[in-house]
């Protein structure tokens, strides 16, 4: 058969549509919360600097990091440098565990002062643990499965099983996953400062 | 990676691994239009319930009882029963047929074929979108027969009804949880069929077949896969943001105060509009999705017939893009009466007008081919001509309904019912007819009779506007929609018509048999169908009928020419877009 006219391997685009379309559903999230957030006038600011601040500061450069060995591992995968590209990716994932770990953290210490999807201890909108939760939530879910993601592609790689495509593809998806806490930092955090 | 997967996936053996879970394109695709047809025949069966109690409100029903004591106590519908036949009908009919049958059924199986591929892109996901798609359809009528029955809350499910749970009504404890989970089900299943057809189109396309090349239908399953690809993942997340609403407690679409059956409900600070912009945000492109897939095989299938090249084929893909893109901007305009800012409706207005204008250009760019044509009236002729009367006839109330003053008197009526089922429902419909009759000697191999289909097309041409015309009078003359019977108030003139409308949607059903008994008899008593019985120029006529496990036997055609070279362009009636198929001259 033919090579593709548009130069791109079917799975790299069929990852390119799944962004395009998870964007559009992180989209509709952030959208009901900003309105959401408009609507309530009785919004809780509960964040502090420290610690909540600092541990998202933390998260952000955790994730941002782990992108950068990402890169590292396309290019060494590229290079033909299997045993580099496998510990780039072993670091990856690393870092995607530790800012799993550290936004699991905030969860329970959240959870333990009595926020729940559906009650505010602080008395405003039941709604801002609803929206908390469940961004954060559909963003921590899109981390951990990035992880495991890596993972299987780590051992296949090694193994030979899958190529510096395979590793390529995997980095879209991690790097969108990035792009998307670039806004819910912002947007769920910075706004919500007490 | 190399640049391309050439899956050469050998014929499967055993019977599960090719009928049942196959991967192959085409079966998947049968398998799509088998689930259609029998979710059509549900919903048709729904839609008599409500029609036979709207014109005899008190005469019971034989057997309905026994599907539901409760809704139908001694066989007469209640009001809230009757809500929920409404749902389930416009539920089913929307999202598992009008999205599964020409979409997801005839793109399934013809896009590859006629980009010249041996399958989709990406055979497993093809393969785990139906059986999803088959588990939603399963979910959803799984709510006949738990707790109080189907919810009522409408195929839209407003909240806070659809969002309170069981204090709302019978049916809004689990049919309503059942009811989202099956449309979130859904959306997963179609952003899954939406990815491979996108990636399919881009990067599986033969030889020679340029983005011009390529058929309407290909391009309008195309554009309606990137329409669904983020229609699709914004209902996804509004339905699991319902069902934590049913189930965990949150308040997204459910306001403070809210006191239903007695009880204060225990939620505070969420919005009803924002289910409602979320929705509608799905739910306009939808109509789009269900509707586009028939532009492109009327397109497709209108040149065939009329011996002459589509009018004007660039401006029929580039009014296809335009639609898709205005798709996006006007889903306000179901909302006038949500209380939105008059400011807000005039924004939802125009582009509401905007896109009436590619949408007149491809009407006259069809009426364009047929003029001064030498028709041949075969049965899927008959049904493209059909769909172009029925779609002016639903469209031209659009002009109206576009415009807030006047949508104000007239959205709770029956004449938006009339205008949506006309423009979305029948017109999809005939869409669907065409494309059966013209592909099924493509896909068993056998003729579909024509004599029959003839009294099929006149039968229900006929019965369709026998039902849904006079609905633009009851909603003109006030009589409004979601109503289970109007027998004491002051729309009991109105009864007469609503029972001519009975007669006639139970007389336009009856003659769906003769289409049901031709599509079945056929398949085992019709004439063979030779490779071309059309003499069409597309790639799926120049392979077998039925086309082999891979399409082309192993060789992939090269395209050479666009599919629109009908009427003695170059000296031949017609000329085939694979060169390697027989010529022209050998008619």
């Amino acid at each position: 058969m033919e090579g593709s006219p548009y130069g791109i391997p079917s799975r790299k685009l069929g990852m390119w549509l799944f962004i395009t379309a998870d964007a559009a559903t992180f989209g509709a999230i952030l959208f009901a919360y900003g309105y959401l957030r408009l609507a309530n006038p009785d919004w809780t600011h509960p964040f502090a600097f420290s610690p909540t601040i600092v541990n998202g500061i933390v998260m952000t450069v955790v994730l941002l990091t782990s992108s950068l060995t990402m890169v590292a591992a396309v290019a060494t995968a590229q290079l033909g440098r299997t045993s580099a590209g496998v510990r780039w990716l072993g670091v990856t994932m690393l870092l995607g565990i530790v800012f799993a770990a550290l936004h699991l953290r905030e969860w329970f210490a959240m959870i333990g002062a009595g926020w729940r999807l559906f009650q505010n201890p602080m008395g405003g909108s039941p709604l801002f643990g609803a929206t908390f939760f469940g961004i954060t939530g559909l963003h921590l879910l899109h981390v951990v499965c990035g992880v495991i993601v890596i993972g299987v592609i780590t051992l296949g790689f090694r193994r030979g099983r899958f190529d510096a495509g395979h590793v390529e593809t995997t980095a879209l998806y991690w790097h969108f996953v990035d792009l998307v806490w670039m806004f819910v930092f912002p947007l769920v955090y910075l706004m919500n400062v007490r | 990676m190399s640049q391309t997967q050439a899956h050469h996936h050998a014929p499967p053996k055993g019977f599960l691994r090719t009928h049942v879970f196959s991967l192959d394109h085409k079966v998947i695709g049968k398998q799509y239009l088998d689930l259609a047809l029998v979710a059509v025949c549900t919903g048709m069966v729904l839609s008599w319930l409500m029609r036979l109690h709207l014109a005899w409100p008190e005469t019971p029903i034989p057997g309905l009882e026994k599907l539901s004591p409760n809704g139908a106590a001694g066989g007469v519908i209640t009001p809230e029963y009757y809500l929920s036949l409404m749902t389930m009908h416009g539920t089913i009919m929307v999202f598992f047929v009008l999205t599964t049958a020409p979409f997801a059924g005839f793109g399934n199986y013809f896009l590859p074929i006629q980009v010249g591929a041996e399958d989709m892109a990406f055979p497993r996901i093809n393969m785990t979108s139906f059986w999803v798609t088959l588990v939603a359809f399963l979910v959803l009528v799984a709510a006949f027969f738990v707790g109080d029955g189907p919810p009522l809350s409408g195929w839209t499910a407003y909240a806070p009804l659809s969002a309170v749970g069981k204090d709302a009504g019978p049916g809004q404890g689990v049919g309503q949880t059942l009811w989202a989970v099956s449309i979130t089900l859904f959306c997963v299943a179609q952003l899954l069929g939406a990815l491979n057809f996108i990636t399919t189109t881009l990067d599986l396309r033969t030889k020679g077949m340029s983005l011009a090349r390529m058929p309407y239908s290909t391009w309008a399953w195309f554009i309606t896969s990137v329409i669904g690809l983020i229609a699709f993942a914004v209902l996804m997340p509004a339905c699991i943001l319902l069902i934590l609403d049913r189930v965990a407690g949150t308040s997204f679409f459910i306001p403070a105060g809210l006191v239903i059956s007695d009880r204060l409900q225990p939620h505070a600070g969420g919005s009803p509009l924002l289910w409602q912009h979320l929705f509608w945000f799905f739910g306009h492109p939808e109509v789009y999705i269900a509707i586009l897939p028939g532009f492109g095989i009327i397109s497709h299938i209108l040149p065939v017939f009329a011996r002459k090249p589509l009018l004007g084929p660039r401006v029929m893909i580039a009014c296809l893009v335009a639609i898709a893109f205005l798709s996006y901007t006007v889903w306000g305009h179901h909302m006038f009466l949500s209380g939105m800012n008059p400011f807000s409706a005039t924004l939802f207005s125009v582009p509401t007008l905007v896109i009436t204008i590619p949408a007149t250009i491809v009407t006259l760019l069809w009426i364009g081919t047929i003029y001064g044509a030498k028709l041949r009236f075969t049965t899927p002729a008959l049904f493209c001509l059909g769909f172009v009367s029925v779609f002016v006839s639903g469209g031209i109330s659009g002009f109206f309904l576009a415009q807030p003053s006047i949508d104000t008197y007239l959205h709770g009526t029956y004449f938006v019912v009339g205008h949506f089922h006309f423009v979305m429902g029948v017109a999809a419909m005939f869409g669907i007819f065409a494309a059966t009759y013209f592909w099924a000697p493509k896909m068993f191999g056998r003729m579909m009779s024509e004599t029959l289909g003839k009294w099929h097309f006149w039968l229900t041409f006929i019965g369709v506007y026998c039902v849904f015309m006079p609905m633009h009078y009851l909603g003109l003359a006030g009589n409004v929609r979601r109503y289970s019977a109007f027998t004491d108030d002051y729309l009991k003139p109105m009864i007469p018509l609503h029972r001519f409308i009975t007669i006639a949607a139970l007389f336009t059903g009856a003659a769906q048999l003769i289409f049901l008994f031709n599509l079945i008899r056929s398949r085992f008593r019709g004439p063979k169908a030779p490779d071309n019985p059309w003499e069409a120029t597309s790639l799926e006529w120049s392979t077998t009928s039925p086309p082999p496990f891979d399409n082309f036997g192993g060789r992939p055609p090269i395209v050479e020419r666009g599919p629109n070279e009908y009427g003695g362009a170059r000296g031949a009636d017609y000329l085939m877009q694979a060169a390697a198929a027989a010529p022209a001259s050998a008619r």
